[in-house]
């Protein structure tokens, strides 16, 4: 570790994989009601479950993104922090503001919860992914605003390098179109329109910049490639991101009202969507066979190359699977919508959080080539259990999504299946689903008892 | 990489191209706000129907079901109920929605269970207004089918 403020990461790192494993509990519960309807329905209705997952996903992301932030910004710099002080109250406001939504979520019905809240000053609330409520997004703003003057300043104290460039682009665009949360219009062809800047913009606009500068920097570490022909490959990839996703975004226009333009130009871009992802697992495998030294991290090479490749598949070959009008026409929001969710989400984002955790937490902790074997050996089975246990929820859900289109969606009315009968008919699938949440489950468990092992083993460059 | 691509070239694509493109999206955006009143029929949009979306809001709906096949997908899309169960007509749409909303939940065994979220009569009538307008958006012919 090149400056003693990079260590501001760390309780970042710890607690967003404390809440991960949250997200995956509460996974284990739904995929449980899929099948038992009535499992545990009186204490954590569905609706709560789900939120409870999803807010927590989109949390443990936030705090994965700024301890990389914290990390990686200063050395990129090559100057400290500007304030170690304002970044370690930001975490525990964060933490805390975060905690006690959660807890609002689960001790209260959520009706009770807008009310208690105030929601009626600034009706914010009830919207998929934005059911906070307005008082914690009002919090979140705060967070982030402190989170990119911290990071801004050190930038500009600093080397403008083209990771460092490309990052704070993306962590302005995530909090200026976080702002989109707060219009709420009664018109609900309004609202969605601009629900979706907050929703697409970030995972398919702006964190994508986030992610490609993780990556980037990642690599430059581990190949130790020049940074000319790293950077070169990061802007091509982050450009084409935002090229095709920007107008892309029209995917999502397609049936919630605007007009039939966007069947065109949704198909068109979106379809583009996938070539910045191809980019990027051309550019992991060829850094890391150009790569000029041998770092003894070799599990950080893994998740750095697992993360482009699970990317492509989870956001490129899935999100195009369904993304053209005619296609999506049949799919939208359909178990094929969820079986993409998945492994996209994990694929780009939560990849890449274990990415730069499993480079920079060893190095945090006084193992700058990296844990012991011992430990990287339980790591890379981490690593495996937990991609492989996710492209079979996304295969289970892929051939549920299917088989609904046929029964529920591809038939004339009168001839079709309901919705509540397809769904009987899928309960095999969720089998199938569940068992393999249940080995990433596993995969989790290893993965955080490669924390606790090989502590007084040799190190493996000494 | 091909070296006569330079880095400078890479830049000058990201940040024009996405400026470009960005100022795109703004100017479709604006055409999209003009035409958009002709297919959302927002002047049929009474003190019900804003109150029934905030009554869809305040009970977080979206966390099980589908409308417009957004959110979640546990339980029926309803932007199309009005059709299904309401067969398009109002009185017939509300009366069902009310003795629906009662029976909850209806704890069949094993079955999915939606909550008992304890809404007066009007806030029903209300709820159903709202789904009522939203049946009636233009979403360019989705569902493919009355089952959502």
């Amino acid at each position: 570790m090149k400056y003693a403020s990079q260590q501001v990461a760390k309780p970042y790192f710890i607690f967003a994989l404390i809440l991960f494993a949250g997200q995956i509990l509460f996974g284990l519960v739904m995929g449980t009601q899929y099948i038992i309807g009535d499992f545990l329905s009186g204490y954590i209705p569905f609706n709560v479950a789900r939120m409870v997952h999803t807010n927590l996903l989109i949390i443990w992301l936030l705090f994965g993104f700024m301890g990389a932030s914290y990390y990686l910004v200063p050395e990129e710099a090559g100057t400290e922090l500007h304030s170690p002080l304002l970044a370690r109250i930001t975490f525990w406001v964060f933490a805390v503001a975060a905690v006690a939504t959660i807890l609002g979520y689960l001790l209260v019905p959520y009706a009770k919860l807008a009310e208690i809240t105030y929601n009626d000053l600034l009706p914010t609330m009830g919207r998929e992914f934005l059911e906070q409520p307005t008082i914690t997004k009002i919090g979140i703003v705060i967070v982030c605003l402190s989170f990119v003057y911290n990071i801004g300043m050190t930038i500009l104290k600093g080397r403008k390098t083209v990771v460092n460039m490309v990052l704070v682009t993306g962590l302005i665009g995530l909090t200026v179109f976080f702002l989109f949360s707060f219009y709420n219009p009664s018109n609900l062809v309004l609202d969605k329109y601009f629900w979706w800047w907050v929703v697409h913009l970030w995972v398919e606009g702006v964190w994508e910049l986030i992610l490609g500068a993780i990556l980037a920097f990642v690599l430059i570490k581990v190949t130790g490639v020049d940074r000319e022909v790293i950077e070169k490959w990061l802007y091509v990839i982050v450009a084409l991101a935002l090229i095709s996703g920007l107008i892309g975004m029209g995917h999502h226009y397609f049936w919630i009202g605007p007009g039939e333009y966007w069947l065109w130009l949704g198909s068109i871009f979106s379809a583009l969507e996938p070539v910045p992802f191809f980019m990027m697992v051309l550019f992991a495998f060829k850094m890391v066979k150009k790569r000029r030294h041998e770092h003894k991290n070799e599990v950080a090479t893994l998740w750095a190359l697992g993360t482009a490749v699970m990317a492509f598949l989870g956001a490129g070959v899935w999100g195009f699977l369904h993304t053209l009008a005619p296609v999506n026409y049949y799919t939208h929001g359909s178990q094929l919508t969820a079986a993409h969710g998945h492994l996209a989400f994990f694929g780009a984002y939560a990849m890449i959080v274990m990415t730069i955790i499993s480079y920079a937490m060893p190095i945090m902790r006084g193992r700058p080539q990296g844990n012991s074997s011992s430990a990287q050996r339980l790591e890379r089975f981490a690593f495996w259990t937990m991609c492989l246990s996710m492209i079979g929820i996304t295969l289970a859900l892929t051939v549920a999504g299917a088989a609904q289109i046929a029964f529920q969606r591809l038939p004339e009315s009168g001839e079709a299946l309901s919705f509540m009968a397809t769904q009987e008919k899928l309960i095999p699938f969720y089998w199938i689903r569940l068992f393999m949440g249940f080995v990433f489950l596993a995969g989790l468990l290893t993965y955080f008892a490669s924390f606790f092992v090989g502590k007084t083993d040799k190190l493996s460059h000494a | 990489m091909a070296d006569h691509f330079t880095k400078n070239m890479a830049r000058n694509i990201y940040y024009g191209g996405s400026f470009f493109v960005f100022l795109l999206l703004i100017g479709l955006t604006f055409d999209t706000m003009l035409e958009l009143p002709k297919r959302d029929h927002r002047e049929n949009i009474t003190a019900a129907v804003v109150q029934g979306k905030k009554h869809w809001e305040d009970n977080n709906c979206i966390g099980c079901h589908t409308l417009m096949g957004e959110g979640a997908y546990y339980a029926p899309e309803l932007a199309n109920v009005f059709d299904r169960r309401g067969l398009g007509n109002e009185e017939t749409f509300k009366m069902f929605l009310k003795g629906w909303m009662a029976a909850q939940p209806l704890n069949i065994p094993h079955r999915r269970q939606m909550p008992q979220f304890n809404l007066s009569e009007q806030e029903v009538n209300e709820l159903a207004d709202f789904l009522i307008w939203t049946s009636r958006i233009n979403d360019n012919d989705w569902p493919p089918n009355i089952e959502g």
